[in-house]
């Protein structure tokens, strides 16, 4: 009952605050999502996101591994580094 | 993948059919999208569970959402999934249509902003959901408080899945022999939650994900234990689900929540299986601001949703499916809900 | 598409339409009269100019012309006015002119008729007209004739725009469903899912940014290239609303064969797979304005292909499925596990959902 996609942490506001706030990024997708319940979670950090709400935090490779669709970015963004070195 | 199918086809050569509720309807649908029911062996038996949020919610909440979207001045914002929810007197969609102010939200924060950003309008949010989405709503709660918000209230139609599944065991001669999980409430209130199902009722339990391959390992450990008789409480969702849960979130909840009886759409009341606002929030709940009352619940002649969420029927049992009821015109809510067990049958099965 | 108060036009919108007299359309500019004429002049035709438009008479005359003629006409009502990679200027003629092209047909001319709320700022007025030249002239077509009206302040959604296309059939075999074979290849011309994801997102109240744009885009030179590639192209569609689902599901109900797509060649970029996600959306079922089902000869695919990837509008081009003889007949999704599901036409109008 329960789409919940995972993104990274690409920047915090009211970082004091308990209702802190960050903007998340789904491969180019933007969200601004509640941090309120993953206090642990940095900038950064990959975290699970239900309906603006990180739910939990996740380890990167594990988050790769899981959802398969994030791999083929990771692929990606490696074709392309290996182009600008030629 | 073509291993983990040919493991659980092994796995279950010496059983008899082994049947698997799988309780959350996110999982009903995602085993459809991936193909995974059209390549399991004959002798698993998927059973849907009562884990589809819009099909458990009770006519009597339909009609007051419906009811309280006419008021004047009113703002409803809710999820998109409730939007073609049939009530009494028509859907939110076709209420729309006669002049309804209705938003549909991504997330509980967007009708906060909404309400914050027009103090003139009285904003009101259908809040469904089990426990993986009552945190938001608490938090939005918390969040107008502090704010000192005149102008928002919740709807409060949020479930908890465990009582429910207590009540399905307990009253049921409904042969089960194990749960597939919903991994997103149990990354909420942890995998610990569910020891129960297994210390007194006995029954394979497994908590897992979404993605095509996390439902094939669930469904492998599960027929694993069947195959050696031995129940347990496997987690394979563990980059997500911790035994513990989500404390914060648990905290909040518990802030703003408390346990109560709710009416479970032909289900009938559940002891301690809804939250209801504590009375330090009452200024929010939308039930006592708009002074409605939530009728019976009612259901149309011939549907069967009420049987077919408890798993003692298939959307193809009920005379109405893919007939007088289909996804274009549902009659009962298992089929108007994206993720209902007949929507999903009738989009992604076809009807037989 | 999804209204949020019943009247689409944004909040913001609302609050500049406010604002001074001579900024937004009023009334006074529909009115036929001398307001109208100088409306005209100054914020519709100049960028449409051409010699079937220049003399604004009741009609437009055209030359006479060998062949059948094709016509066909939308309404455009698309939420936000503008999005990311169009408006509903350019939707206006690129919608218009695929549907003659999937036709097989070459486009001739184009009608435009504006319904504008009074109130509508001038300045995205503007930028709307400066989209509909600029696609009519990428797809070499001349808007010819046109209209516009101006509605009271909350009867209009900003603006609603409907055109119509005339297109001419050269000799050859039509495009046409009853052609369609089992075996038939079945291909897409590029990257699905793009355009209605990025109007979705870019829809106030969602709360959500992204570099997701609108692949809008006129085809009739891709469908020419397609024809004359050498590889037999029976039948075209364009999966606009409804996706590449609604397509299947039209197939299998125009030829009374089965429909197998492969999950694995479906082309959805990551950013776009990744928005769907997020939103609750299946990409089969997300509109399209940028690109064509094919329904290729078996065999045939492979030059069909090569003549895309050799088109600036062509270039992701994949095989994706294939028609076949099946009892009773389905569209089936042969998915990345190797099982199957049913694609059925979406309901209609998707939302986000939670669960």
């Amino acid at each position: 009952m329960c789409l919940a996609v995972p993104g990274k942490i690409i920047a915090v506001h009211d970082p004091l605050e308990f209702y802190r706030k960050g903007t998340v990024d789904f491969q180019g997708s933007r969200v601004e999502v509640s941090l309120a319940m993953v206090p642990e979670a940095e900038m950064g950090d990959w975290v699970l996101v239900h309906a603006g709400l990180a739910i939990t935090r996740l380890e990167e490779s594990e988050a790769r591994e899981t959802w398969k669709y994030l791999e083929e970015a990771g692929m990606i963004l490696e074709h392309q580094e290996d182009e600008e070195h030629h | 993948m073509k291993n983990i199918i040919e493991a659980v086809t092994r796995a279950c050569a010496d059983l008899d059919e082994v049947r698997i509720m799988e309780v959350c309807g996110t999982h009903t649908v995602s085993l459809f999208r991936s193909g995974i029911r059209s390549v399991l062996p004959p002798g698993v038996r998927l059973v849907s569970g009562p884990g589809c949020p819009v099909c458990v919610t009770s006519q009597g909440y339909i009609d007051a959402v419906i009811e309280v979207s006419a008021r004047p001045g009113v703002t409803l914002c809710t999820y998109g999934d409730m939007v073609r929810v049939p009530g009494r007197t028509g859907s939110l969609e076709a209420h729309r249509g006669r002049g309804a102010r209705i938003e549909v939200c991504y997330s509980v924060l967007d009708a906060l902003r909404r309400a914050e950003e027009n103090p003139g309008e009285e904003v009101v949010f259908v809040a469904v959901g089990f426990e993986t989405t009552a945190p938001a709503t608490a938090l939005a709660v918390l969040e107008a408080d502090r704010k000192g918000l005149g102008n928002f209230t919740i709807l409060n139609g949020h479930k908890r899945v465990m009582p429910a599944l207590r009540a399905l065991l307990a009253g049921s001669d409904l042969p089960l022999d194990g749960f597939l999980l919903p991994g997103h409430v149990s990354v909420i209130i942890g995998s610990g939650a569910y020891r129960d199902l297994v210390d007194r009722y006995h029954k394979a339990c497994v908590v897992a994900g979404f993605e095509a391959e996390q439902l094939l390992e669930g469904i492998l450990a599960l027929v694993n234990q069947m195959a050696r008789g031995t129940p347990a409480l496997e987690n394979v969702y563990g980059v997500a689900v911790s035994p513990e849960g989500n404390t914060q979130a648990l905290d909040c909840l518990d802030r703003v929540f408390e346990p109560v009886d709710t009416v479970w759409r032909a289900m009938g009341t559940i002891p301690e299986s809804g939250f209801a606002l504590r009375a330090a929030f009452d200024r929010f709940d939308a039930e006592k601001r708009f002074g409605l009352v939530q009728g019976e619940d009612t259901h149309p002649p011939g549907c069967r949703c009420g049987e077919v969420i408890q798993g003692r029927a298939e959307p193809r049992d009920c005379t109405l499916f893919g007939e007088a009821c289909t996804f274009e015109n549902p009659v009962g809510p298992c089929m108007v809900s994206s993720e209902g067990t007949c929507a999903a049958w009738y989009r992604y099965g076809g009807v037989r | 598409m999804l209204r949020g108060t019943g009247t689409a036009v944004s909040g913001e919108m609302r609050n500049t339409m406010k604002t001074r007299a001579d900024d937004h359309v009023m009334l006074v500019h529909g009115g036929g009269g001398e307001m109208t004429r100088r409306f005209l002049d100054a914020h519709v035709l100049p960028g449409l100019a051409n010699e079937f438009l220049d003399p604004l008479l009741d009609s437009a005359v055209l030359p006479p012309v060998e062949g059948s003629l094709c016509m066909t006409t939308d309404a455009f009502v698309v939420q936000p006015l503008e999005f990311p990679g169009g408006d509903i200027g350019r939707l206006a003629v690129c919608g218009t002119i695929n549907d003659l092209a999937v036709m097989g047909a070459r486009p001739l001319a184009l009608s435009l008729a504006l319904v504008m709320e009074e109130g509508l700022p001038l300045a995205v007025l503007d930028r709307v007209m400066a989209s509909i030249a600029g696609a009519a002239g990428e797809a070499g077509t001349p808007v010819v004739t046109g209209d516009t009206k101006v509605v009271e302040r909350n009867r209009g959604d900003g603006l609603l725009i409907t055109t119509a296309g005339l297109g001419v059939l050269d000799e050859g075999p039509r495009l046409a469903p009853g052609r369609i074979e089992a075996g038939d290849e079945i291909l897409v011309t590029g990257p699905i899912a793009e355009h209605g994801l990025a109007v979705m997102v870019a829809r106030e109240g969602l709360g959500i940014t992204s570099r997701l744009e609108s692949d809008a885009a006129p085809l009739a030179g891709l469908v020419e290239a397609m024809v004359s590639s050498g590889g037999e192209v029976k039948f075209l569609r364009d999966p606009t609303r409804g996706g590449v689902a609604g397509v299947v599901a039209d197939l299998v109900e125009d030829t009374g064969l089965g429909v197998e797509i492969e999950e694995e060649a479906l082309p959805v970029p990551a950013p776009v797979r990744h928005a769907a996600e997020l939103l609750g959306l299946d990409p089969l079922t997300v509109a399209n304005e940028g690109k064509i089902v094919v329904v290729a000869a078996k065999g045939a695919g492979e030059r069909v292909l090569e003549a895309c990837h050799a088109h600036p509008r062509g270039k992701g081009a994949v095989r994706i499925g294939r028609m076949v003889r099946a009892e009773p007949p389905l569209a089936e999704l042969i998915t990345s596990i190797g099982g199957r599901r049913i694609i059925q036409r979406p309901y209609g109008e998707e939302l986000p959902r939670i669960c």
